[in-house]
């Protein structure tokens, strides 16, 4: 039977869990964790590429459509609170952020277009243009960059209601709040009607049309949000991990990362997008780690970051043929070897041994 | 009349630069047509061929040697690929064989790069990137040497092909395979040796192409971003088409040189990064499958 929800779509379970992952969040990090690498290297990159995985997740996953220019929306959502800070700093940080992610969501709309007609590779090089097309823009225009010289701009301090946020375990805090929102909301949106047509057209889109899903809406609607919650991440990352940037620093080597943060992850779910994001931030980390512990620098750093692609190559061609659903689908199966196993599969254990 | 020749030399020089992009569609379109694979990891595969040719020169092969090790080094790419990526996908959607193909590309980059050092490597193929002084005499038209041999490689390599998918018996299996990958395999058309030769080709057309691109801007990792404009080709092209991808190549080679030079100062310039995608985003509104593609596009 399926629990009666207690909040929005949420069952008593999720609200523990919830309750229980802030508690360990805003509570338990901030009294354990007190070197500021572990804020400024590790947790703040992660939350905040979570959110733009999870972006790319209500796109691809979701909707199903292969979209390639996360970065692109990020670039677009981290300039717009640049020049939204400059231009009307006595609005609220937290409005200027929600603009920044508004404004990327209109170049979702624009650049989604192309996905009411052609999907697979041809709506990735429509996308890829979005990706191109938005770094050039900034990258041209001054305007953008405040007519910076130099063309690298730096972020300004995160100022809520008077309080500056500057060291990284404020920002830390800022990031978890913000991500937390927007995290329940991307759960409750799959949940829901939206995520339901979201689910319907990527399985089956004719199929959807004739059930009375308009696919124009559907589509658009997961390009706009997929792109707002990647702007809203991009501000995030320019803000308090990149502090002072480039266009550069979108690339689309950037936008492939968080691509391969969602399959690797596993797509279709939320959960994916934060253990993709996980693993694609630490995996190099802990290689270089390792090379450095093992071979004490014998072997160049280059070849590090070469033996990473190929790493990162391998995995996607194995989990796309063993485990399409990826590490999400992994951490459940781990989750239910350590539950009581259910009835009917312990009666067939018993069978098979007698 | 000499800005009516200016025109006409950037037209020209544009069709000249459109071939080396038509080379890379190119090596797509062979693994396209005989596997309705989209192999993203054709770029990938220019940048491995080209790195090893350059590596295996280094090491003090002599150029034709290096040239023949490198072919067969791309054979074995394309064996390794067949076997422990394509065929335990066999019956899986075009975009899970796309995502591995992606995967892929990863891997022969990260490859190359482990074997063969990240340096920017010069490849001297004994043909210079300037302007050919007879032409410029004879008709005052400034035509690199580099990108006229690239466009002769080009024509020679799809006549080569074109011969081998029509006269031989392979190229006749070939046919069969695009086709209908059931029915040929039905009547004893060995898929999986068809598949290594069409995989061998595209290894040969990197090979080729990443050579005139290395020559022009030397053996790098951005090889691999200049290949990602081979996709617009294919879509102007129409991914199943040889022809597509010949012509493909020259429209995008030929505008974005036209969009950069007479457009492209009111913006600052370099435009040409992105008006490729750009231009072929109209062309999928205006014709979908390409100016040569089957009308094979799925109903969205």
């Amino acid at each position: 039977m399926k629990p009666k929800p207690m909040f929005m779509s949420f069952s008593r379970g999720d609200v523990t869990n919830f309750v229980m992952l802030m508690v360990i969040g805003l509570a338990v990090i901030p009294v354990l964790i007190q070197t500021d690498y572990w804020y400024s290297s590790i947790l703040i990159p992660w939350l905040c590429l979570s959110l733009a995985a999870i972006g790319q997740q209500i796109v691809m996953g979701y909707a199903g459509q292969l979209a390639l220019g996360a970065a692109g929306f990020m670039a677009a959502g981290a300039f717009a609170l640049f020049n939204l800070e400059l231009r009307v700093p006595w609005v609220p940080f937290p409005i200027n952020l929600m603009f920044s992610g508004l404004i990327a969501a209109a170049f979702g709309i624009i650049f989604g277009l192309p996905s009411l007609r052609v999907r697979g590779i041809y709506l990735m090089v429509a996308t890829l243009a979005s990706q191109f097309f938005i770094i050039w823009m900034i990258d041209k225009f001054g305007w953008f960059k405040n007519y910076d010289t130099s063309g690298i701009i730096t972020a300004q301090d995160i100022v809520i209601f008077g309080k500056e946020f500057t060291t990284p375990l404020e920002m830390y805090l800022v990031v978890l709040v913000v991500v937390a929102v927007l995290t329940i909301l991307a759960v409750n949106m799959t949940r829901g009607s939206t995520g339901r047509n979201w689910m319907a057209v990527r399985d089956m889109d004719i199929a959807a049309e004739s059930m009375g899903i308009s696919l124009l809406k559907t589509k658009l609607q997961a390009f706009a949000i997929s792109a707002f919650f990647c702007g809203v991440a991009g501000a995030l990352f320019a803000f308090t991990y990149l502090k002072s940037m480039e266009p550069v620093a979108f690339d689309i080597k950037l936008s492939f990362r968080i691509l391969f943060m969602v399959i690797l992850g596993g797509l279709g779910t939320i959960k994916g997008a934060f253990i993709g994001a996980a693993f694609i931030l630490l995996f190099p980390v802990a290689l270089n780690t390792l090379g450095n512990e093992l071979f004490h620098g014998a072997i160049d750093a280059t070849i590090i970051s070469s033996i990473e692609l190929v790493v990162f190559g391998v995995l996607i061609i194995v989990f796309m043929i063993y485990e399409p659903l990826g590490m999400a689908k992994m951490w459940e199966g781990i989750k239910q070897k350590f539950k009581r196993k259910p009835e009917p599969s312990m009666a067939r254990v018993s069978d098979s041994k007698a | 009349m000499t800005e009516v020749l200016f025109f006409f030399e950037v037209v020209l020089a544009g069709l000249l630069a459109g071939t080396m992009y038509s080379l890379v569609a190119l090596g797509f379109v062979l693994i396209y047509k005989a596997s309705s694979t989209f192999n993203f990891a054709q770029g990938a595969m220019v940048f491995f061929a080209v790195l090893s040719f350059v590596g295996f020169m280094e090491l003090g092969l002599p150029f034709v040697v290096a040239f023949f090790v490198t072919i067969l080094l791309m054979v074995l790419v394309g064996f390794a690929t067949q076997r422990l990526v394509l065929q335990p996908l066999m019956n899986e959607s075009e975009d899970t064989v796309l995502m591995a193909t992606i995967g892929l590309g990863f891997v022969l980059e990260g490859l190359a790069q482990a074997a063969w050092g990240v340096e920017v490597r010069r490849l001297d193929l004994g043909i210079g990137d300037f302007p050919i002084q007879w032409i410029v005499d004879s008709t005052g038209l400034f035509i690199s040497a580099l990108d006229l041999t690239a466009g002769l490689v080009a024509a020679g390599l799809i006549i080569a092909l074109a011969l081998l998918f029509k006269y031989t018996k392979m190229g006749l299996g070939l046919r069969a395979v695009a086709d209908d990958p059931g029915a040929a395999s039905s009547i004893g058309i060995p898929l999986s040796s068809i598949m290594l030769l069409v995989w061998s080709a595209a290894g040969v057309v990197a090979l080729v192409a990443g050579m005139m691109w290395g020559a022009r801007a030397g053996v790098q990792f951005a090889l691999v971003d200049l290949a990602l404009k081979a996709l617009p080709v294919l879509i102007i092209g129409g991914f199943s088409s040889i022809p597509g991808a010949i012509v493909g190549g020259l429209i995008i080679g030929a505008s974005e040189k036209v969009l950069e030079v007479y457009i492209g100062p009111y913006f600052g310039g370099g435009i040409e990064v992105w008006a490729p995608f750009v231009l072929a985003i109209f062309f999928l509104l205006w014709r979908p499958e390409g100016l040569f593609g089957e009308k094979i596009i799925r109903r969205v």
